[in-house]
């Protein structure tokens, strides 16, 4: 229930009209409620005022007192008996901002047919409503190098720069990545970078959106196009789950650059780097454009749909079959996988973790994760937030600069129960409790919550057997809330379709026959298979014994599993029909490939961790790719199932009519944690995660965006560094039975009993090179 | 909702339709006639305008709009620096460009940026001249070509090496580095008259 907060209303007159706003806003933003447009560049709802830029000033009266000269608008909150007027009814307001603006054109270059800000600029816009025609201007322009990199992705035009301070306000307030400033005086100021540390930050690219010239351009899109030569597309993003709203702009059917879209329930106006910057993985690669089928001699040859089709109904339905679908297709395209298993294919198997997973997590999944209501808002009002196995930075930026708005404006409580001191805890000033990889649950219970209290866990807390038992009985226990994070952005979606062995859409228990009889109802058919299906990790066993002789497989990685050989020998057994848009492990094992659409291809929806549906449409239309729902109602029907799932609308409106469930919820048995390994000299215990920019399949291409990704490194402890004789940049040597790999040190605030390594970044790559997850023992030495 | 009434029959009436008449101009009459033929007789008298085309070709006025050229700097370098302004001005959507950056070791044009796609489209162009007002730095001017037909489509959109002025004494084929010691303003101002025997690239 929302509660109505009470606020005092001030009524202040702008150019003689009455308007009432809440106490503190300031003048700048209550004449946009009159629709009265003030001149701004350095003004920006979401961040703290400055008053730099001196465009807005306006003529304020209070109580008949007027003040001496014209103020800011964007710095001075409205006051009771203030008598407003803006540049259009006051001449002295008008005469200030149009000096203002003719000394910021002082030393502006007039490059604006080379600049990519051109034709979306708020300088030549305002230039042309508040400035003069002719300029007046005689001497010589400043000049400066141009342009610089800050970093691999943002190029810096000094002389453009009008010294808004948007850029440095952006990265102190709201990224708290302080990296770039405003240095020297006078005209000579400019916006500078410390000389040994580059704008590292993952959320750069939100500066060169917010800039209002073109000072800050980002380097994948500059010179690529201007703003009448695109399409603009309301989207989605595909990266991670916290469900940003973007815009994505396409000139002649190939996606150029993508934005922050404004939704102020969940990304406000900012949006990750990854997501602004990461979307070449479509075009950099030879996509699948024909569909493939094996043929008697082992080789992949081009097909027609038809054959295609009936070769994948064929196969599947002469074999026992499971379904892999990974964490990234939509929610509708999820909802096609949990039908297809269940109908055409009469199994419970199927999984969209394709990643380190437990039964316990599908446990606690289905017993309290489906179906829940933690949003946003909640970190908004929460008075103490704990994160257990997840990394607000590197596995959901979104959710990291909700928890640093919190922090900063109110001092919101944060505690990281983790075995490393992240950067991004260290900025969060959060409390940070120190346990060894595998012992979370331990800490997790002397937690003191309230019922105001937020539990975000990652999909991480899965690798520490206990931990989910642990968050479930505290929140059961102080009625604190849960918001279970995963990292890929379909995951929550193909958990509520039902893409998961132990539930039915809507998170209706498989073993609950009530609910298996509404489904099935609803589904039209007589039954519905009873058994809990198997995990992706069972179903790649499963095959390996021959008990399933074939796979449906959308958007999996193998190597994103603990034990890849035996996914990748599982892929070799198996008839395998791989649904693809690129060449991939699982298409190159594939008996029948068939091509899809890619996110900016086709329309549909993610459901970020609240739950909440992010839906998107098509922003490139030209293409021939199907949707993996259409593709997967024409081999049911091959097959002599009846899916009904020919479009994207038809499942949107199926999943809306077909609702929650409302009996009993999935109960969960509680796991014990497993006891500390003991460890001999040189042995740690491996922590790793996946950062935000690494290696990632959907980075491809992104040679710009790579630049920026933190450094690889293995992190120890200074005591256990110590005792090896190790100091930063030394190299490691960490290995298992599996294999080996070796990384510069670096000693820094962990475990004594830990080491972390990045899971997936250049040089590290664990699950391929060591087999291990969190909480394996390695041996390390020192090269 | 208030029901419409069927029209009845009654409601029009042609008789009460008004007109105006219209007076229609009467004959011209002999002289009329013989004003006109006069003209006809006396051109009889006068040298013939018309030309043999194609065998001879009149010189058009000098400013005609005929086929558009992308011009060079005296040193070779190209002036356009893809900022689509004159796809931005066209009437008739007819001009694509997309730009790039110049970079050391490959620079088409001086400064940051250069057009490395422009195609007009001469089955759209209305010859308006409004894309080489808006030029920003005078690389697109119009010749006074005119023979433009062709029998497909595909030729009738004009690349940049169809669109591209020739290499003229003094001039240097790009890519190849800026003047020694001058920036693009200095291009812009007219400072450089031909090329450097150092921006000659050794191919």
């Amino acid at each position: 229930m929302e509660t109505t907060e009470i606020v005092d209303l001030i009524t202040v007159v702008i150019d003689g009209f009455e308007v009432s706003v809440p106490k503190g806003t300031l003048v700048i933003r209550a004449a946009e409620q009159l629709g009265i447009q003030i001149p701004r560049f350095c003004d920006h709802p979401l961040l703290d005022p400055v008053g730099a830029c001196r465009q807005c000033l306006v003529d304020i009266e209070i109580n008949g007192r007027a003040f001496p000269k014209p103020q800011a608008s964007c710095t001075i909150p409205v006051e009771p008996g203030m008598i407003v007027k803006t540049q259009l009814t006051s001449t002295v307001a008008d005469k200030a901002q149009k000096g203002v603006m003719e000394l910021l054109l002082i030393n502006h270059p007039l490059d604006c047919p080379v600049c990519d800000k051109g034709g979306e600029c708020p300088l030549q816009n305002q230039a042309m409503s508040t400035g003069r025609s002719e300029t007046r201007f005689e001497g010589v322009k400043r000049t400066f190098e141009k342009p610089i990199n800050i970093s691999s992705q943002v190029l810096l035009d000094r002389e453009r720069c009008v010294l808004c301070a948007r850029c440095t306000r952006f990265s102190e307030q709201i990224a708290n990545d302080p990296f770039i400033t405003l240095n020297e005086r006078g005209a000579l100021q400019q916006v500078g970078i410390y000389e040994k540390q580059p704008f590292k930050s993952y959320f750069s690219g939100n500066t060169v959106q917010i800039c209002p010239v073109g000072a800050l351009t980002g380097a994948s899109y500059r010179f690529r196009a201007r703003p009448f030569d695109l399409v603009s597309t309301p989207s989605a993003c595909e990266h991670c789950a916290s469900g940003c709203d973007m815009r994505t702009d396409v000139r002649r059917g190939k996606t150029l650059r993508r934005l922050a879209g404004d939704d102020a329930s969940v990304n406000e106006e900012w949006n990750c780097d990854k997501g602004r910057w990461a979307f070449k993985y479509v075009t950099a690669v030879d996509r699948l454009t024909h569909p493939l089928v094996r043929n008697e001699a082992g080789v992949l040859v081009q097909a027609s749909w038809p054959e295609a089709i009936a070769a994948a109904a064929k196969g599947l339905k002469s074999n026992t079959s499971a379904v892999l679908v990974g964490g990234r297709a939509t929610h509708e395209d999820a909802y096609g996988y949990s039908k297809f298993a269940r109908i055409a294919l009469g199994t419970n198997d199927i999984d969209f973790r394709s990643r380190l997973s437990s039964d316990e997590e599908r446990e606690f999944l289905a017993a309290r994760v489906v179906s829940s209501t933690t949003t946003y808002r909640d970190i908004d009002r929460a008075d103490h937030v704990v994160l257990v196995g997840f990394e607000p930075e590197e596995e959901s930026p979104i959710v990291f600069l909700r928890l640093n708005k919190q922090v900063r404006k109110r001092a919101l409580k944060v505690t990281a129960i983790a075995s490393k001191l992240s950067i991004g805890v260290e900025k969060l000033k959060a409390e940070f409790v120190k346990v060894a990889p595998g012992q979370e649950a331990a800490a997790l219970s002397s937690q003191a919550l309230t019922a105001q209290s937020i539990i975000l866990v990652g999909e991480r807390a899965c690798e520490s057997a206990g931990v989910l038992t642990a968050v479930a009985a505290l929140a059961d226990s102080t009625g604190a809330k849960i918001g279970w994070i995963p990292r890929r952005a379909g995951e929550r979606g193909a958990l509520e379709a039902g893409a998961i062995g132990n539930l039915l859409p809507g998170g209706r228990p498989v073993t609950d026959a009530p609910a298996r009889v509404d489904i099935a109802a609803f589904w039209g058919v007589p039954t519905l298979p009873a058994a809990v299906g198997r995990s992706s990790d069972e179903i790649y066993a499963a095959v390996n014994s021959g008990s399933i002789g074939a796979l449906i497989i959308g958007g999996v990685d193998p190597l994103d599993s603990i034990n890849s050989a035996a996914a990748l020998d599982a892929l070799d057994k198996a008839f395998v029909v791989s649904l693809e848009i690129a060449p991939s492990e699982v298409s190159a094992r594939a008996n029948v490939v068939l091509p899809v659409a890619a996110i900016t291809e086709k329309s549909g929806s993610f459901l970020n961790w609240e739950g909440r549906a992010r839906s998107f449409d098509a922003a490139v239309h030209d293409s021939l790719n199907r949707s993996d729902l259409r593709i997967l109602s024409m081999i049911a029907e091959e097959m002599g199932a009846e899916l009904n799932l020919g479009t994207v609308t038809a499942a949107a409106k199926e999943i809306a009519s077909l609702g929650a469930w409302d009996g009993a919820r999935a109960s969960m048995k509680p796991v014990n944690p497993t006891v500390a390994s003991t460890l001999s000299g040189n042995q740690f215990i491996l922590n790793s995660w996946r950062r935000l920019l690494d290696l990632g399949t959907l980075q491809k291409g992104e040679e710009n965006l790579a630049g920026t990704a933190r450094q690889t490194v293995a992190v120890i402890s200074p005591h256990r560094a110590q005792a090896m004789g190790v100091a930063d940049g030394d190299l490691l040597k960490l290995s298992t039975t599996h294999g080996s790999v070796t990384l510069a040190a670096l000693v820094e605030d962990i475990h004594d009993d830990a080491i972390w390594a990045p899971r997936n970044s250049r040089g590290s790559q664990l699950l391929v090179n060591l087999g291990a997850g969190h909480g394996a023992v390695v041996t390390v030495v020192k090269l | 909702m208030a029901e419409i009434e069927p029209l009845k029959s009654s409601d029009a009436d042609l008789k009460k339709v008004e007109f105006t008449q219209v007076d229609q101009p009467g004959s011209v009459g002999l002289i009329g006639h013989m004003k006109g033929f006069w003209i006809t007789f006396s051109t009889i008298f006068k040298k013939p305008e018309t030309v043999e085309y194609p065998e001879v070709k009149a010189p058009t006025q000098e400013r005609f709009h005929g086929r558009h050229q992308l011009n060079r700097h005296p040193d070779g370098l190209e002036k356009c620096i893809g900022c689509e302004l004159c796809a931005w001005a066209c009437p008739a959507d007819a001009i694509y460009v997309e730009g790039a950056d110049n970079t050391e070791e490959h620079r088409m044009s001086p400064g940051e940026r250069y057009g490395k796609v422009y195609q007009i489209n001469y089955l759209r162009c209305v010859f308006c001249g409004l894309c080489i007002e808006a030029c920003p730095t005078r690389a697109l001017t119009m010749t006074n070509e005119y023979e433009l037909a062709d029998d497909s489509r595909e030729k009738l959109i004009f690349e940049k090496d169809d669109l591209l002025g020739p290499l003229r004494a003094g001039m240097l084929m790009p890519p190849h580095p800026m003047y020694p010691d001058m920036d693009d303003s200095n291009y812009y101002k007219g400072d450089v008259l031909g090329a450097h025997p150092s921006q000659e690239v050794n191919k």
